[in-house]
């Protein structure tokens, strides 16, 4: 073995930036966001469980500004998260591995996400918006 | 190798000197839950919009319904599942310090084990109406 520290791929200083690199590392981003979202998930639940008094409160918050954006946050986490999990399984079972492909649907991923999000909270605020 | 003692079998060397992790489990298991969260993420999201601006005794009402109590569980099973994967391959893959990779690796566990616990339980309650 080389005593020499030799740099390690992937090394993200020497390559351009590029679709590809951005689609891996959000997609682990969404998945650490989306697991502290799951801990407000169990949080909000056991207000429901527990009773009227903490779950005023769970609605109080999310109908914040700070309330809505984390939710809206974690809309676009989970359509991002989801689609782009759809095209990891795909590649999973060897589909979309030419470059286009790769590059087309690294933009699917992060495009459709935008749009799911869109979709979501349209359909919140036309059922009602937060209580 | 030299398998030269006469009463082992070959397999006695072999074993604990194969892969340290435990195969393509984490891999199988994490593309199990991924394929149940695809329908049952877009379950939970429909089911929070269906509940946006309700009042709190419809909100108790609906997770009490037995169609989303039980779809509710599978979701919190399998998110709390899939998350904790993930944050396992995170932290061996940039948590170096063996100390605070196994301290990381704990709390993740216990914290997405303890909150399945909480969520579930709190599922449960309401739908069989303590």
């Amino acid at each position: 073995m080389p005593s020499t520290a030799r740099p390690l791929s992937p090394h993200l200083q020497v390559y351009r930036r590029q679709i590809q690199m951005v689609t891996s590392i959000v997609h682990r981003a969404t998945g650490i966001i989306l697991v502290f979202g799951g801990l407000l998930v169990a949080a909000a639940l056991l207000a429901l469980a527990s009773g009227a008094d903490a779950w005023a409160c769970v609605t109080s918050l999310a109908g914040s500004w700070f309330g809505l954006l984390v939710l809206f946050g974690w809309t676009w986490a989970l359509a991002y998260h989801w689609l782009n999990g759809i095209r990891h399984l795909l590649q999973d079972v060897g589909w979309g591995y030419s470059i286009a492909q790769f590059v087309r649907n690294g933009w699917i991923s992060v495009i459709g996400s935008l749009i799911l999000t869109a979709i979501v909270w349209v359909a919140v605020y036309s059922c009602g918006g937060i209580a | 190798m030299n398998n030269i003692d006469p009463l082992r079998a070959p397999l006695k060397n072999a074993r604990g000197l194969g892969s340290a992790k435990d195969g393509t489990r984490h891999f199988i298991i994490q593309r199990i839950t991924a394929v149940a969260l695809l329908v049952l993420a877009v379950y939970f999201v429909a089911l929070l919009v269906s509940l946006a601006g309700a009042d709190y005794a419809s909100a108790r009402a609906a997770v009490a319904r037995p169609f989303n109590a039980i779809l509710l569980i599978a979701f919190l099973i399998a998110m709390f599942w899939h998350g904790q994967l993930g944050m396992q391959v995170v932290i061996e893959d940039y948590v170096h310090a063996p100390g605070l990779a196994i301290t990381c690796q704990l709390i993740v566990r216990f914290v997405c084990f303890l909150a399945a616990l909480a969520s579930v339980f709190a599922v449960l309650r309401l739908a069989l109406g303590a």
